[in-house]
């Protein structure tokens, strides 16, 4: 497959690993903030094939564990409705809420139906004008410009029944959150390669500058992952703070312009709170008030939402790179992907479904 | 009347499947008359008795059921009607059964077309014959419109144990070898194609097929065959997993032994699904004694269902209960049982 | 959700006002928006995310870099072994 398998060569991979090996002369701990990229490091074995003096500490890069536990209760309020057609992606069918999850609304009679893109859902739309059809937007920057298209093109045609209940976040402000953090260990990041395929990196100089540490746009195969952390070792050997792009052929440093101008035109920033963190501020996205009539959390009434997280989670700890999933007490025993206790076990990018799917036995790999 | 009863369409005074159809009166022997007998006809069959009194040629006998509830009924590569049949019988022949007769209980939504009824009974015939079996006995249900979702078909089947095999995922031994006969992936992505229409297109059929001939000719060269099954829902993982927990043994694959098609790769990765986690319905795993693997992989090869088939691991008896992954790299990961509904009704 | 695919464009539609493409993954055909690549013309390669072609691959940027690291593996100025590399005791 092009651009794919040229990126799981085992002979590349084993040089990049001889030259990590060759460049790192002492520990470094190094962050990378995607959810994709956590779990292909550990689907192919990454983090056992690194030198053990580089630590990879897996961040907050999960938009569907950082929604907040009340937007998924407020989803599965919303997915209860009579007339309503609820979208979302796979992923978040099966991320428990307070109690049930869109799984369990479906078998109640909800109709709740999974969906690859938000045009999907607009054409469900336009198909049943009697029903309202509600889109659960979840992402990072990624994903941003397919919603924010999704509610432009509704905006355009004229579309009353579509509706979108976001839980967009960013990227940056959660890494300077993690930054500031006082038990802080991250020297160095690998930046998300799909996420600065929209954004760019430009605005990771300021925090390169603040915070002393090296960015590094990376990809997901393994060898761009290792190329990636090659990089980032090679700038914390020489004690440079700076971006440097190992995603080249995807990233640039403006990134896409037309997707920012589309972003800015529908969404405008937001405090958010990040399930497991806490309050981020300006690191979400909303729906701009001429669009508001687009807005799900706005046009349905659920009434108050009582929310009741697992007191054994620790997913926050998790998302901070404060805690390593197996290191949880309940990781594997009370919390599995069957019966998950918190996003990070249900999301196909949350860092504990990763190290139970791929590693749950450590003695052995 | 015997034997293919192909086009044109028997004439039937409907288009589409009627209550009365299931009633038991005019209706359903007009049914059974004009669209089962002439596809399936046979000397058990043609007694229209309500049983079929049946001869078995051994004492030990095999006997398994399955039921068919695929989305949509007609995909590349198959129908609900031959998975059902070649599901049956290659549960039959993992046993070391030689399948023959099954039983076919039709389940039809009201308003379900009686072309695709006929299309659908036809491919269970014409599957039938390429596994040599008999369909014996059957019944037709008609539910209201919105009772079930256009048809469901039950198989069950009775084989005959063949003896001096003794096939069981108990068996495992350290040092056996793992056999895969082909491509993993082919049906569950066909399915996904043929569901997702234009979000999703490939060329990716069923490799919806028979087994038992390829399996009577492995336990021919190889009567010492540990164990053997075919990898349906959850797919290779889940066979595998459920093997290695059989057994308490450990099983260790090589990735890049793994044989995928190219398009099952692609649509895979679009939709972040792992081959592994996808359902096959005409592909066989085997435990084999290391110094009969070669053998084995040979049978397997010199039919057309196995020609990719391939070594792609071996039991150990490390990690028991575990199956581990040799990645391309070096590195090693869990094969995991799928979580969940992957793709929901494929088989 | 940052799952994104690299495919080849082989061809354009236009659907309720919007450029929309058939992207080819390894023969597995998926369907995308273009509004966000205006200038990708079939035969290119782009990433699809969330039914959204994001971005038209740089090929040149790519060729140079695998060039560069295959080089360095033939020119033998590096060793990296020939067996994969351990992985700890089993």
């Amino acid at each position: 497959m092009k651009y794919l398998d040229e990126y799981r060569d085992p002979g590349l991979a084993r040089l990049l690993l001889a030259e990590i090996a060759r460049t790192a002369s002492r520990r470094w701990t190094i962050m990378e903030i995607c959810g994709g990229q956590t779990h292909s490091i550990m689907r192919n074995g990454i983090d056992q094939l690194l030198p053990d003096v580089i630590e990879l500490v897996h961040g907050p890069g999960c938009p569907v564990c950082v929604t907040p536990l009340e937007t998924i209760d407020r989803a599965l309020a919303i997915a209860s409705m009579q007339g309503v057609i609820f979208t979302s992606f796979g992923d978040m069918l099966r991320v428990p809420g307070s109690s049930d999850d869109l799984f369990t609304v479906r078998s109640r009679g909800g109709d709740v139906r999974m969906v690859y893109s938000p045009l999907e859902a607009l054409a469900l739309a336009r198909r049943h004008p009697d029903r309202e059809v509600v889109f659960f937007a979840v992402g990072f920057e990624t994903t941003a410009p397919a919603n924010a298209m999704a509610v432009r093109q509704a905006a355009r045609e004229g579309i009353g029944n579509f509706s979108v209940l976001c839980s967009q976040v960013m990227v940056p402000p959660a890494m300077r959150a993690i930054l500031s953090s006082s038990d802080n260990r991250v020297q160095g990041f690998l930046a998300a390669g799909h996420v600065c395929a929209v954004t760019g990196y430009a605005e990771y100089e300021p925090i390169c500058r603040e915070f002393l540490v090296p960015v590094v746009p990376t990809g997901f195969e393994p060898v761009d992952l290792l190329a990636g952390i090659l990089k980032t070792v090679e700038l914390l050997e020489e004690g440079r703070a700076e971006v440097v792009n190992r995603y080249g052929r995807v990233v640039s440093r403006e990134g896409n312009p037309l997707a920012q101008e589309t972003l800015a035109r529908v969404f405008e920033v937001a405090d958010r709170q990040w399930r497991g963190i806490g309050m981020i501020a300006r690191s979400g996205l909303q729906l701009r008030p001429e669009f508001s009539r687009f807005d799900a959390s706005l046009r349905f009434d659920v009434g108050h939402i009582r929310t009741g997280e697992s007191p054994l989670c620790q997913s926050g700890l998790v998302l901070q790179g404060h805690l390593k999933p197996d290191a949880c007490p309940v990781f594997g025993k009370e919390c599995t992907p069957q019966h998950p206790l918190g996003a990070t076990m249900v999301s196909s990018e949350g860092a504990c479904s990763a190290y139970y799917r791929y590693h749950r036995n450590p003695d052995l790999t | 009347m015997n034997g293919p009863f192909s086009c044109p369409l028997p004439l039937l005074r409907h288009e589409t499947v009627q209550m009365a159809h299931g009633a038991g009166g005019r209706l359903s022997q007009e049914l059974t008359r004009q669209v089962f007998m002439p596809h399936f006809g046979n000397d058990f069959l043609d007694l229209l008795d309500d049983q079929a009194k049946l001869s078995l040629p051994s004492a030990r006998t095999a006997f398994t059921t399955d039921t068919y509830v695929v989305s949509p009924y007609v995909f590349p590569g198959g129908t609900i009607g031959s998975l059902a049949v070649n599901g049956t019988v290659n549960d039959l022949a993992v046993g070391g059964a030689r399948p023959l007769y099954l039983s076919a209980g039709f389940v039809l939504e009201e308003g379900f077309p009686l072309a695709a009824l006929d299309r659908i009974v036809s491919s269970m015939a014409e599957a039938a014959r390429k596994a040599e079996v008999l369909i014996v006995c059957g019944d037709t249900k008609v539910v209201q419109k919105g009772s079930c979702d256009g048809i469901f078909i039950n198989t069950s089947g009775i084989g005959s144990l063949r003896d001096g095999v003794s096939l069981s995922c108990r068996n495992l031994q350290p040092g056996d070898r793992i056999l895969l006969s082909g491509t993993a992936g082919d049906h569950g992505m066909s399915i996904m194609t043929a569901r997702e229409g234009l979000s999703f297109q490939s060329g990716i059929s069923s490799d919806c097929a028979p087994l038992n001939h390829m399996i009577a000719a492995l336990l021919d060269a190889v009567p010492g065959i540990h164990a053997m099954r075919d990898p349906t829902r959850g797919g290779v993982a889940a066979v595998l997993n459920e093997l290695a927990a059989s057994s308490a043994a450990g099983i260790d694959i090589e990735e890049r032994a793994v044989p995928v098609r190219a398009e099952v790769r692609g649509a895979c990765e679009l939709l972040g699904i792992d081959p592994l986690h996808v359902a096959n319905e005409g592909k066989l795993i085997a435990a084999v004694p290391a110094a009969d693997a070669d053998a084995a992989l040979d049978v397997m090869r010199s039919f057309g269902e196995g020609r990719d088939a391939a070594i792609i691991g071996s039991v150990c008896g490390d990690h028991p209960g575990m199956v581990v992954m040799h990645t391309a790299f070096g590195s090693r990961r869990i094969v995991d049982l799928p979580a969940g509904e992957q793709l929901p009704r494929i088989c | 959700m940052c799952l994104a695919i690299p495919g080849k464009l082989i061809g354009v539609t236009e659907e309720n006002g919007l450029k929309m493409g058939t992207v080819d993954v390894n023969g597995t055909k998926t369907r995308a928006c273009l509004e966000y690549v205006p200038d990708i013309v079939p035969g290119q390669y782009t990433i699809v995310h969330a039914g959204f072609a994001l971005k038209i691959i740089d090929e040149a940027e790519a060729a140079e870099s695998l060039k560069l690291w295959h080089e360095l593996i033939e020119s033998g100025a590096f060793d990296p072994g020939e067996e994969p590399p351990s992985s700890g005791d089993f």
